[in-house]
């Protein structure tokens, strides 16, 4: 696998008013690599995901997808058609879901294709076949998403994210509102990605998940990057005492 | 003196004549009501504040005060300044004008009703910000809207019959005509409810037929 810097965030900060969420964070992920960002609540983890696909603008600092910067400072409307451009690249995965209830599957999986890269219907309809094949759900392509459990939702909104053949996925506790029993078919499909070498961003608070999959572990408190190397070294020896702290209280459930 | 219903026939042609008045002034205020209702929300939603600050003001006057006034306002109030409306015209403009106000509050609260992280999926697949309210936030509000802003088309039409104070020859007045020629209260009143009820009847199947079709695709 190459080293070649894939998504780098420079120098990132964020506050709203005098409240510092973000301080002065670099973080460089290569091509393929997938790295998990974990730490309490409240401590940045998710802020700083959102800066990536600009959900949350960072207040300083830069954030890039190979050569493109993400955040370019751009009059309004050049700023919107450059953003709603790099979003395409970049996948995102919710705590919540957010499929949208009106459509079918197959209309949440198609919608953004055929808005935006002009697919046919025909065309579009076979790429959420193959996106539905590969998270297990063919068979649910013309339900609505109230008739799915929390896990199948899930998946959907990863075939759906991955309809646009995204460079990166980035997840932001995937899992944390499946019931226990659900959790694990989401991780397959997660697994699987990182098996297919799917560049991923994954915040998440599932230790052993983060464990086996991820090259890497960040931890973050307090809105910095307190420690981060590969998960042998996080998990098994940290050196900060607020990573053992955590992970002394999350390890042991 | 007891119930003489004989009498009812023979100005059949009238409340038919008043309830087809009745369906005229309905449909078009309704119609006033629902676009305007669009734009009205539209405004206080999305619009400078140089146009939702008087917009605000307006809809308090109109949510604020009663139809029978605004009505005698519009027909009477505004000749004195030289614009003199038909009675129909002004019934309309006054009806659809009020359940505009009405409707805009309907489609602003089922707008925003939308749940933030319906524009945030949207957004994050790289839809613009027009094509996540045409395609998502849309669509889910208007399923929202359609149940409560039928009941306000309902209301609408009961309401109708207070254009009769200005002269509109719709159902009311029609029975009210006929009463003053036949002095029968009770037999008219009673045959235009009846008719203001079949009218209803009416509205209220298309309605449900219109709410099961968007309900199938839910």
């Amino acid at each position: 696998m190459s080293d070649q810097a894939f998504v780098t965030i420079k120098n990132a900060a964020k506050s709203y008013g005098t409240l510092e969420v973000l301080k002065d964070i670099n973080l460089t992920v290569q091509r393929g690599q997938i790295v998990a960002i974990i730490g309490p609540s409240g401590s940045g983890k998710s802020t700083l995901l959102r800066a990536i696909n600009e959900l949350d603008p960072l207040t300083s600092g830069e954030v890039w997808l190979e050569d493109v910067q993400i955040n370019k400072k751009l009059p309004h409307r050049q700023y919107e058609a450059h953003v709603n451009q790099v979003r395409q690249d970049i996948g995102m995965v919710f705590q919540h879901f957010n499929l949208f209830p009106h459509l079918t599957v197959r209309g949440n999986i198609t919608l953004a294709p055929r808005m935006l890269k002009g697919l046919s219907e025909a065309d579009a309809n076979k790429l959420a076949e193959e996106q539905l094949a590969k998270v297990g759900l063919s068979e649910k392509i013309d339900e609505y998403p109230s008739r799915l459990s929390g896990g199948q939702k899930q998946r959907v909104a990863i075939a759906r994210a991955l309809a646009m053949k995204p460079k990166v996925m980035l997840f932001d506790e995937a899992t944390s509102a499946l019931d226990p029993e659900l959790v694990e078919e989401v991780n397959l499909v997660m697994k699987q990605l990182a098996e297919e070498h799917m560049t991923m961003i994954i915040v998440t608070h599932e230790m052993d998940f983060a464990a086996s999959v991820c090259d890497r572990v960040l931890f973050m408190d307090q809105g910095v990057v307190v420690e981060e190397g590969p998960p042998s070294v996080i998990f098994q020896n940290p050196e900060n005492e607020r990573t053992r702290n955590f992970l002394r209280k999350h390890l042991s459930r | 003196m007891g119930l003489d219903f004989s009498v009812v026939p023979g100005f059949f042609g009238v409340l038919l004549m008043g309830a087809g008045w009745t369906v005229a002034i309905t449909v078009c205020a309704g119609l006033l009501s629902f676009f305007g209702g669009i734009v009205f929300a539209v405004v206080a939603l999305y619009g400078h504040w140089s146009l939702r600050w008087p917009f605000r003001g307006f809809a308090f006057l109109f949510m604020g005060t009663p139809l029978l006034l605004q009505l005698f306002l519009i027909y009477f109030g505004l000749i004195q300044i030289g614009i003199d409306l038909p009675a129909f015209v002004a019934g309309v403009i006054g009806l659809g004008l009020h359940f505009a106000v009405y409707n805009s509050e309907l489609i602003q609260a089922s707008i925003l009703a939308v749940d933030k992280g319906q524009y945030e999926g949207a957004r994050t697949l790289g839809l613009s910000r027009g094509q996540t309210l045409r395609k998502v936030v849309i669509p889910q509000a208007v399923r929202a809207v359609v149940p409560p802003m039928g009941n306000n088309m309902i209301a609408l039409l009961k309401d109708s019959a207070l254009v009769s104070v200005i002269g509109v020859m719709e159902l009311t007045l029609a029975a009210q005509q006929a009463i003053s020629r036949t002095y029968r209260p009770f037999e008219f009143y009673l045959a235009a409810a009846f008719c203001y009820y079949i009218v209803n009847l009416a509205l209220e199947a298309g309605l449900r037929r219109l709410e099961r079709r968007i309900a199938a695709s839910r």
